[in-house]
């Protein structure tokens, strides 16, 4: 079912706006004695290293208290590199953990504007951590030159499995 | 009185220890954590003096004389807080977003002469110093110590009001780095500052803790240049305990030359990259 629905992502891609971006996170089973869901965040940085955009950051967003917050800066790449700033839950960003499973997300232009942004080498960074359990980044480098279509694809070893980004062509004018 | 008594000997208990050689004792200020997400985190804090870092093997640091100052300057309640034999432990809530600064200043005079072949010692503040009498006893040395010991917790995102530099002894006075935002792999610099003026061509010793489990304690020295600047490349997560000690020609007090000692010592946590 999961890759049904990752087969028909293309199909949408026609009526789709120019620059929405599609991202798909693939959350590996794994055999450990206590199984969390791990906190994942995803985020375009710019050429410079600076972030561009922050894309989903999935934490225990419905524990009492905020207590889920308590772990987002394990998530520690992340953490540092703007997550601290960040003011929990982030609209259109932030939600819930996943279960094991590939899940994919469209961010519409309007969340993410890259098409507004300078050419470049970007980079698309996944960094999952778990709750007694690891911590993995990812990293996706890709070339955006503000219209042509970006397909980007990495793969994690152990706390992620295959990281893909998609952004679609801006409309010719 | 009972208690009077306690504090005098306590007091000079670490004085003493301020006066052996630098790597006998290391004074130490632990957090739990020290970068936190989420709003009222706690921390607990472990302060000693001990040998191995952090193992509390040794004295535990007076409870009384630690503060902790907030991200707007202000004091922050110290909460649960036990003197141990040797471990010193107490709790903090995280009630506002930014750094928290924990620390404690020892200070005071420290004398030594001879009586005959005997050599004696006084300990006390500087306005116990005329009435303890010393003037003129031969071969009187005196020394002014000032010693500061720290660490540094941040809710969210660093910030550095509490980490602004009193002007008083040596300290650190933060640059391009925050202390709360350490990695390995990278280079972070700092200022060092003695009285308020950059502490120029002052030695600065880095050690790794869990030095209980190695062989080479494995110091890192490093020199500020004239602008008190110094590097430390970080080339591993851990926790890190630094010191940098200075001594110098004090003035005179009460017409009795004396030398000035002063210190500052910080533990600090690396992050995986």
């Amino acid at each position: 079912m999961k890759k049904l629905a990752f087969l028909l992502i293309p199909c949408f891609a026609a009526a789709a706006r120019g620059g929405e971006i599609s991202l798909t996170i693939e959350i590996p089973r794994l055999e450990v004695a206590e199984y969390h869901r791990p906190y994942i965040a995803a985020w375009i940085e710019k050429p410079d290293g600076t972030v561009a955009a922050n894309l989903v950051v999935w934490y225990d967003s419905e524990l009492k208290d905020k207590e889920g917050e308590t772990w987002l800066k394990d998530i520690r790449q992340w953490w540092r590199k703007g997550g601290r700033e960040l003011k929990m839950p982030v609209d259109a960003v932030s939600g819930p953990t996943k279960p094991v499973g590939t899940h994919t997300v469209t961010i519409p232009k309007k969340a993410v504007d890259l098409p507004a942004l300078a050419e470049g080498e970007y980079r698309l960074n996944v960094e999952a951590a778990r709750e007694v359990g690891g911590r993995e980044l990812v990293k996706v480098p890709f070339k955006w030159d503000g219209k042509t279509a970006v397909e980007a694809a990495g793969q994690g070893k152990t706390e992620l499995g295959k990281v893909q980004i998609a952004v679609k062509a801006e409309a010719a004018k | 009185m009972k208690n009077i008594t306690k504090h005098i000997l306590g007091v000079s208990a670490l004085l003493a220890l301020a006066s052996q050689p630098v790597h006998a004792h290391r004074f130490w200020i632990i957090p739990s954590a020290s970068v936190l997400s989420g709003d009222n985190q706690w921390v607990t804090v472990d302060a000693a003096i001990s040998n191995s870092l952090f193992f509390a093997d040794h004295v535990a640091a007076p409870l009384a004389a630690l503060t902790v100052t907030g991200p707007d300057g202000s004091p922050v309640e110290i909460q649960n807080g036990k003197e141990g034999k040797v471990r010193t432990t107490f709790d903090i809530e995280l009630t506002k977003p930014g750094s928290y600064r924990i620390a404690t200043i020892r200070e005071g005079l420290a004398a030594s002469w001879k009586e005959g072949e005997e050599t004696k010692r006084w300990r006390g503040p500087v306005k116990d110093f005329a009435a303890a009498g010393l003037k003129g006893k031969p071969e009187l040395k005196v020394f002014e110590n000032l010693s500061r010991t720290e660490t540094v917790v941040t809710s969210g995102a660093p910030s550095t009001d509490a980490l602004k530099p009193t002007g008083k002894g040596l300290e650190l006075v933060i640059g391009k780095n925050h202390p709360n935002d350490l990695v390995a792999g990278e280079k972070a610099s700092f200022i060092l500052h003695l009285n308020g003026k950059p502490a120029a061509n002052c030695k600065v010793t880095v050690v790794k803790g869990d030095d209980r489990y190695r062989d080479a304690v494995g110091e890192i020295e490093v020199t500020t240049d004239a602008a008190g600047v110094f590097e430390v490349s970080w080339a591993e997560a851990g926790r890190y305990w630094l010191n940098a000690t200075v001594e110098g020609e004090g003035g005179e007090i009460e017409g009795v030359p004396f030398s000035r000692r002063a210190s500052y010592t910080a533990t600090f946590e690396v992050l995986p990259g």
